[in-house]
C-alpha cells in the first residue's frame, strides 16, 4: 500500500518536473514570439524614424544626427520662405486631415446607426446583413478602389446626360469612398460594445417611464460612447493612411499625403518625407492607443 | 471625457498648421524683373491644373506664374507615365497640363487623349532648339512641346574604366559585373542600332535578331535593374550600369568624388523627352497654352533647368547664358555634339509592336536568368 503510494508520488513528481520544464520553455517562447514578430513589424518603421534625423540626404548611410528636416517643415508652417516641394507636402498633409475628419464623422454616425439596428433591431435578413458588414473589411482594397472609381464615373455620366453638367472627381469622391470602407469598421467596433451592454438597463429605463428617445440618449449612448469614439479613431487612422482607394478616386488638387509620398518614388524620397511620415505615424499611434484604451475600458466596466 | 478632450487638443494642434499654410500662400512675394515674361490679358481669376512628375519644377516657377497672370494653380504629382495615363483614361478629372514622355505622347494621341495645341498662342515656341522640334512621336508639334530631356547611357566606375566608355563593345566585353536598365525600348533600340537597323523597328525578324544579339552579349549582366542601377553602382555591386543620366548625376553629385562617370557610347543611345501636353476635356486649354509659352521663356526655362538639373530644350536659355555654366559643360547633362547626333527617341510602336518588344524582352530576361 505504502509502496504503491510512493510510486504514485514518484510518477507525479516526474510528470510535474516535465510540466514545469515545458511551462518554462513556453514562458520564454511566449516572450520571444512577440519580440520576434514586433521586430519584423517595427524595424523598417524605426529605420524610417532614424533616417528622419539623418544629416545627409542619402538613404543608405547615417552620417549624423540633425533636426533640420523637422525644422524645414516647421519653417514652412510659420516661416517667411516657403519651399515649393515642402509646401506641396504640407498641403497634402492638410488634405489628408481634412478628408479624414469629414469621412470619419459621416462614417461614425452611419456606422453607429447600423450597429444599433443590427444588435437591437429584429427584421428579416438580419444575419445576412451582419455578415455583409464584413464585406468591405475582407475584399481587396484595389477591388474596392476600382469599383468605386467606375461607380462614380457611371453616375457622373448619367448626371451629365440628364442635366448637362459634368461633375469631376474631387474631395467629395475621396470622402465618399473613405466613408464606404470606414462604415464597416465603426459598425463592427460599436456592435461589439453594444453586444456587451446589459439590455436590462434599457428595459429598466423604460419601466421608469423613459421613452425610447430618452432611453437612447441617457442610457445607451453614454454607455456605447467609448465604442463610438474607438471606432471613430480607427476610421480616422484608416482614412489618414489610405493610398489605393484615394489614388483611384482623387481629383485635381486633392493629393493626400500617402499619394504625395508615392509620387516621390520616381526620384529620391526626401528626408522631409521621413520626418513628416514620422510625425504622421506618431499621430496615428496616439489615436490607435486612445482607441484601444477606450475599448479596454469597455471590457473592465462590463 | 478627458480622452476626448485630449483628442480635441490634438486636432487643435493640427488644424492651425493647415490654416497657417493658407495665409502664407496668399502672401507670396511678387518678384518683378525688367525683361520678364508678360502674361496676356484676360486670365485673371482663372485656374490652371497641372499634373507633373514629382520634384520636376523650380521652386518659384508656379508662384511666379500665378503672380504674373493673376491665376491660381493646382499642382499634383505622379510617379510614372502609366499611372498618369490610368488617371486620364478613366476620364480627365480636370487637368489642363500633363507631362508625358515621348512614347506616351504618341500613345495618348493614338487613344485620342490629347487635344491639339495652337502654336499661334505660343510665340516662345521659336525659342526651342531645332533638334527638339518635330520629334518622332509628334512630328508637327500638334499636341506637345518639349519640357525637359535627358539620355540613357552608361554610368561607370572610374576605377574600372580610367579612360571612360566610348563604345557599347566595352560594356559587352567587360570582365566584371554589369547592370542593364529594365527598359525594353532603349535596350532593344541600342541592339537594333548596332545591327544597322532602325532603333524603333517593328520587323519581327530584326527585333528577334536584336534579342539574340543582346542574349549573346549579356553574359556579364548580373541584374537588369528597375530604376536603381545607380545605387548598385554606388555600392560597388556593379562597375557599369546602363541608367538615366539624372540618376547617375545624382550619385556623382552626392559623393563629391571622382569615382563615377557617365557617358553616351558613340554608336548611339536613347534620348528621352518629357513634354507638356493638354489632355482631352481640359477645363482651360487657353491658359494651358499660356503656361506653355511661359515655360518656353528664356529666363523661366533657364531657372527651371538650373533648379532640377535636367537638360533644357530651350535654345534661347542656352544662348543667353542664363543656364548654369557648370551644367552646360557637363557631358552627362548636355551631351557633346558628336554624341548628340546618334541619339534616338523611342516612339509608341502600336499594340502589335509593343507586344513584339514585350515578348522579345521577356525571352531575353529568361535567358539572362532574371
Amino acid at each position: 500500500m505504502t509502496a504503491k503510494t510512493n510510486d504514485h508520488i514518484l510518477i507525479n513528481e516526474h510528470a510535474m518536473g516535465r510540466n514545469r520544464l515545458i511551462r518554462q520553455v513556453g514562458r520564454v517562447g511566449l516572450w520571444f514570439n512577440p519580440i520576434f514578430s514586433y521586430f519584423f513589424l517595427w524595424a523598417p518603421i524605426l529605420i524610417l524614424v532614424l533616417f528622419s534625423f539623418n544629416d545627409s540626404k542619402s538613404v543608405s548611410s547615417f552620417t549624423g544626427f540633425t533636426f533640420k528636416w523637422y525644422d524645414n517643415i516647421l519653417n514652412n508652417v510659420v516661416g517667411a520662405d516657403p519651399n515649393f516641394t515642402t509646401d506641396l507636402m504640407l498641403t497634402s498633409f492638410r488634405n489628408s486631415i481634412f478628408v479624414g475628419i469629414i469621412a470619419t464623422t459621416i462614417a461614425t454616425v452611419l456606422g453607429t446607426m447600423i450597429a444599433l439596428s443590427l444588435v437591437r433591431g429584429n427584421f428579416p435578413g438580419k444575419k445576412i446583413m451582419t455578415g455583409l458588414l464584413f464585406f468591405p473589411v475582407v475584399i481587396p482594397e484595389i477591388t474596392q478602389a476600382i469599383s468605386l472609381a467606375i461607380f462614380f464615373n457611371v453616375i457622373f455620366n448619367w448626371i451629365d446626360t440628364i442635366t448637362g453638367t459634368r461633375i469631376f472627381p474631387g474631395f467629395h469622391t475621396i470622402i465618399l469612398a473613405h466613408v464606404t470602407f470606414n462604415i464597416s469598421y465603426v459598425a463592427v467596433v460599436v456592435q461589439a460594445r453594444l453586444a456587451d451592454m446589459n439590455p436590462r438597463l434599457e428595459e429598466a429605463a423604460g419601466d421608469l417611464g423613459a421613452n425610447s428617445w430618452q432611453t437612447f440618449w441617457r442610457i445607451t449612448f453614454p454607455l456605447i460612447l467609448p465604442g463610438i469614439i474607438a471606432g471613430a479613431l480607427l476610421a480616422f487612422t484608416l482614412s489618414l493612411d489610405d493610398f489605393v482607394v484615394t489614388f483611384f478616386n482623387s481629383g485635381v488638387g486633392t493629393t493626400t499625403l500617402p499619394v504625395f509620398v508615392y509620387g516621390l518614388l520616381k526620384l529620391t524620397v526626401t528626408p522631409e518625407v521621413n520626418a513628416i511620415s514620422t510625425i504622421m505615424m506618431v499621430l496615428s499611434t496616439i489615436l490607435i492607443g486612445i482607441s484601444l484604451a477606450l475599448q479596454g475600458r469597455n471590457a473592465t466596466r462590463a | 471625457m478627458k480622452k476626448v478632450l485630449l483628442l480635441l487638443a490634438l486636432l487643435a494642434l493640427v488644424i492651425p498648421v493647415a490654416v497657417a499654410q493658407d495665409v502664407e500662400t496668399t502672401e507670396e512675394p511678387e518678384m518683378m524683373e525688367m525683361d520678364m515674361w508678360t502674361c496676356p490679358e484676360g486670365f485673371e481669376g482663372q485656374t490652371l491644373s497641372i499634373f507633373n512628375w514629382s520634384t520636376y519644377i523650380a521652386e518659384d516657377t508656379i508662384p511666379n506664374f500665378e503672380a504674373a497672370c493673376g491665376v491660381t494653380v493646382n499642382y499634383d504629382i505622379f510617379e510614372s507615365n502609366e499611372s498618369m495615363l490610368a488617371r486620364i483614361r478613366q476620364g480627365n478629372p480636370g487637368y489642363d497640363i500633363v507631362v508625358p514622355s515621348g512614347g506616351t505622347v504618341e500613345q495618348m494621341i493614338d487613344e485620342e487623349l490629347l487635344i491639339p495645341i495652337d502654336l499661334e498662342m505660343i510665340p516662345n515656341f521659336d525659342n526651342l532648339l531645332p533638334a527638339m522640334v518635330g520629334l518622332a512621336f509628334d512630328t508637327e508639334n500638334e499636341y506637345s512641346i518639349p519640357y525637359q530631356w535627358g539620355t540613357i547611357g552608361v554610368g561607370y566606375s572610374t576605377e574600372a574604366f580610367p579612360d571612360g566608355i566610348t563604345s557599347w563593345e566595352q560594356v559587352w566585353d567587360y570582365d566584371g559585373s554589369v547592370a542593364w536598365l529594365d527598359d525594353r525600348a532603349s535596350m532593344i533600340g541600342v541592339a537594333l542600332t548596332l545591327l544597322g537597323y532602325d532603333p524603333n523597328s517593328t520587323d519581327p525578324d530584326e527585333v528577334n535578331e536584336a534579342r539574340d544579339y543582346l542574349i549573346e552579349k549579356g553574359s556579364n549582366v548580373v541584374t537588369v535593374a528597375g530604376d536603381d542601377g545607380q545605387v548598385l553602382l554606388e555600392r560597388g555591386e556593379v562597375d557599369v550600369a546602363v541608367e538615366y543620366n539624372g540618376d547617375i548625376a545624382q550619385i556623382i553629385a552626392e559623393c563629391e568624388c571622382e569615382d563615377f562617370g557617365y557617358s553616351l557610347p558613340l554608336e548611339g543611345s536613347n534620348v528621352w523627352v518629357d513634354n507638356l501636353a493638354i489632355p482631352v476635356d481640359a477645363p482651360n486649354p487657353e491658359l494651358a497654352m499660356v503656361f506653355m509659352d511661359y515655360i518656353l521663356d528664356a529666363q523661366v526655362g533657364a531657372d527651371l533647368s538650373n533648379f532640377i538639373a535636367y537638360a533644357s530644350p530651350n535654345q534661347a536659355s542656352i544662348e543667353s547664358g542664363l543656364l548654369d555654366e557648370a551644367m552646360l559643360n557637363d557631358p552627362a547633362i548636355y551631351p557633346p555634339d558628336d554624341q548628340l547626333e546618334n541619339l534616338f527617341t523611342s516612339v509608341y510602336l502600336g499594340a502589335e509592336g509593343e507586344e513584339l518588344y514585350n515578348n522579345a524582352w521577356d525571352e531575353l530576361l529568361i535567358f539572362l536568368g532574371q
